[in-house]
Order: structure tokens, then sequence, then C-alpha cells
């Protein structure tokens, strides 16, 4: 088992891409207010995992509560969902841009998207390095259970 | 010239009253000339989703520290900092923030480094005044900056480096970890629910007592009446006013609210914050680190 799925000099894909050129064009501040953009987009729970708490893992890395819970579908399409609260609207970012930008990838694109992709982004030094920690844990949680949920279906 | 003291009798009983304000004092005093609010959290974003009305932010990260060196910002970038949010070697500063204030503590204390006279914390922070229904905003404040002197930051009286703990505890000082009870024993080096930050060592410094920095805070993130603070730190661990006491957390941002507590309420001459914390003692090379939750002795060499 090799330490990560990712190659090193792999393709980004596109909406990570875009995602990733939208920050970096923007001076510091203005990454800053993209984020907080994101956070707002976090879309709310579907209602069948609403009553679910369990089924969500937490993302202990991060400052503040932050749960993910990952699904792939019968075509192998990756649906990632967290939750955070309000009061953490940085968390609440990050998550959004992985939930935005893994939409509709497939189990195996989403395993080869890079682990320091959150380093890519340009947001260390408007956030720190040590809050991006908690977005780099978060990917690799996802895709631990990509992982986990493809192993069982194959 | 100096805003107003809040007379609340609680803040009465402390030895330094002027040091807190309530709620209720700074709806009543937004907007004064001399006044500055400052928001300073734990999320970087907190507050751009909404804040006190013309209140500025300083981030503790990205604001305070310097971007290379593990260090505080010197005098020259400290002057741009508050001259840029408008605030002047006489301003009143009222310091508020999440998570019980913190942040706010850290950005209180280093405030203090630079000789900041007149620097007070909004008692109960930003959910107190959320939690009250008082008003918030996302509009930007309308700052006009103002000349700040460069202030030379004193890293004497209320800052330890490693090697003031090492020769404090030579000495016999007292030290009180303000960590949770698994950071203390060593079953963790972070906090529950934060991320590794890199110790490679678990435990506490020999001899610290461990009294989490929460046992301060009441119910609703404003601090303990005196009698309780009595109960837990003159009582509790024998400190008295001339005590020579080192608080310490994992980077000296929970340890900056007991220092507050020490210092400001208590009034106790001799307490400095170890900002290096456990970050920096838990990867030292060769200083000394007791595991379990006994507080375990330091042998003077």
């Amino acid at each position: 088992m090799p330490l990560s799925d990712s190659t090193p000099n792999a393709e980004l894909h596109p909406a990570l891409a875009e995602i990733r050129d939208g920050f970096l064009e923007l001076g510091q501040k203005d990454r800053l207010l993209l984020l907080l953009e994101f956070s707002n987009e976090l879309p709310e729970l579907p209602g069948r995992y609403g009553e679910h708490p369990d089924l969500f893992e937490k993302v202990v890395e991060c400052q503040s509560p932050v749960f993910i819970f990952v699904e792939v579908d019968e075509n192998q399409i990756v649906h990632l969902y967290a939750t955070a609260p309000q009061e953490a609207p940085t968390t609440r970012g990050f998550a959004s841009i992985l939930a935005q930008g893994l939409a509709g990838l497939t189990a195996e694109e989403v395993l080869a998207v890079p682990d320091d992709y959150p380093q890519m982004l340009g947001l260390t030094q408007a956030v720190s390095p040590l809050r991006i920690r908690g977005m780099t844990a978060m990917l690799a949680r996802t895709k631990r259970q990509v992982r986990e949920k493809t192993a069982s279906v194959i | 010239m100096a805003a107003e003291a809040d007379t609340t009798p609680k803040f009465a009983e402390y030895a330094h009253p002027n040091r807190l304000v309530s709620t209720e004092w700074l709806a009543e005093h937004l907007g004064d000339t001399d006044l500055v609010v400052v928001e300073s959290d734990e999320d970087v974003l907190l507050y751009e989703t909404g804040h006190i009305p013309g209140a500025v932010k300083i981030d503790w990260h990205t604001d305070l520290n310097d971007p290379v060196t593990r260090d505080y910002i010197f005098g020259e970038e400290f002057a741009v900092l508050a001259g840029s949010r408008g605030i002047d070697r006489n301003s009143t500063v009222v310091i508020y923030g999440d998570k019980s204030n913190w942040w706010a503590a850290y950005t209180l204390w280093v405030f203090s480094l630079f000789g900041h006279e007149d620097v007070r914390l909004l008692d109960g922070g930003r959910d107190k005044w959320i939690a009250e229904g008082r008003e918030i905003t996302t509009d930007q404040p309308d700052v006009t900056p103002v000349e700040y002197p460069i202030a030379e930051r004193s890293d004497v009286e209320i800052r330890a480096f490693k090697d003031d703990v090492l020769e404090h505890l030579d000495a016999g000082g007292k030290l009180i970890d303000v960590r949770s009870p698994e950071e203390y024993s060593g079953e963790r080096t972070t906090a529950p629910a934060y991320p590794e930050e890199g110790a490679l060592r678990a435990g506490h410094i020999p001899s610290a007592h461990n009294v989490p920095w929460a046992k301060a805070a009441a119910e609703d993130g404003t601090f303990k009446p005196l009698a309780d603070l009595n109960a837990i730190y003159r009582e509790g661990l024998g400190l008295d006013d001339s005590s020579d006491v080192i608080a310490y957390c994992r980077i000296g941002e929970r340890s900056s609210h007991t220092w507050f507590v020490l210092t400001h309420l208590l009034g106790f001459e001799g307490v400095r914050n170890y900002d290096g914390s456990w970050t920096e003692w838990g990867s030292a090379v060769r200083v000394p680190i007791v595991q379990g939750s006994d507080r375990g002795e330091h042998v003077a060499k």
C-alpha cells in the first residue's frame, strides 16, 4: 500500500484547478473573502442524513467541530457531505471547497487528488499554515472513506 | 483621555477593576472617541460573518506573529498595525473574542508586551454579546489611520522563554499548566479536538500544577467572581501576591487567559506567560518532563 494515492505531477482535476485559480488570482484580503463565500455556500445536509449524526466522522484535526460523510453511488460517483457550526466559518469554508471541488468526481478521480491540494490555494498566508492543516486532514479522511467504501463494493 | 471605568460591582472586587468592561458598558460607550473595540478570534473569518459595530479585527496569527520567525512582531510593525486600526498610544482598547476570550486575552497580553496602558477585555466576549441579542454587523468600520509611536517590546516582565523556565525551575518557582488533564498527564499532546501541533513528547514540566484555564471562567464565558478565583489559586495552590508564577499551555493562548486572571483579577505581581509552551518544551532536547497525573518533582542541578 503506497503512502499516498496521488502521483506527484498528476493533472489537477479541472473543477479543483478552477477553485485554485480563483483564489490565486486574488490578493490576500480577497482570498479570505472568497473563503467566506465558500463558507456561506456549504450546503445543508440532505434530509435523509440530518437524522443520522452517527454516520458522520469527526475531523479531529480541525479546530472547530466538523463532521464529514462520504457516499459512493452505483456509478462510482463520490458525494461528500459535511456539517460544521456557523461559528466556524473557516472550517465551513474548507469543507465547502472540498464538497464543491469533488462534486461529480469518480472515486478514482478523488483518490488521485494530490494530498497537498489545500496548500495550493494560496491561503497559507491569509489563514495561517496551522489552520490549513485542518483542511488537509479533511481531504485525507475523505479519501480514506472513499477507499473503504469502494473496497467493499468491488 | 481614557474612557471611564466600568463600575460593575463584580469588577470592583478584582485587583485591577479597570481591566474589564461589561457588555452593558460597551453598548453605552460604542462610538466614544478615545475607545477602539478590537475583535480577536480563533477563527480567522468569524469577524467577517458579523462583529460589534465599529469593531476592528486583529488576528492572533496573521497580525501578531512574525510570518517567518516564531516570535511576535516588533515595535515598528506593532506601530503600523495599531495605527492602521485607529489606535493611538492613549486609546482605550477593549478586546473581545470567541471561545471565552482566549484569543482576546492573547491579544491583550501582546499589547501589554508593548506597554499599551489602557487595554481591557469585554467580560464574556463575543458569545455573551450575541447571546444578549446585541447588534452585530458585517459593515466594515470606517477607520481613520493614526500615528502610533514605535514602542519597544519588553519580553522581560510578563513573558518567559524556555531558559527562563529552566532557571525558574531551579529556583523552585511555581508553574501552572493550564491544559486539559489529558495533555498534562501525557495521554495526548494536543487539546481534545485540536490539531496536532507537533510536540515530540507528551507530559508536563516537573512540579507544574494542572489548573485548566476554564476553571476561571463561568458557564457564560465571564470571569468567575473574586471569591471563586481566590479559592482556586490562593487557597488551592498556595499562591500569593508576591508569587513568581509561569503559566503555559500549548502555544501560549490559553495561558494568556490565566495570565490575565492572575495578573489583573488577583493582582499577582510576578506572573509570566511562557508562549513557547508545550509545542516548544515537548520537542526540546534534554529538558525534564513528567508523565502521569502526579506533579512530580524537579531536582535542581
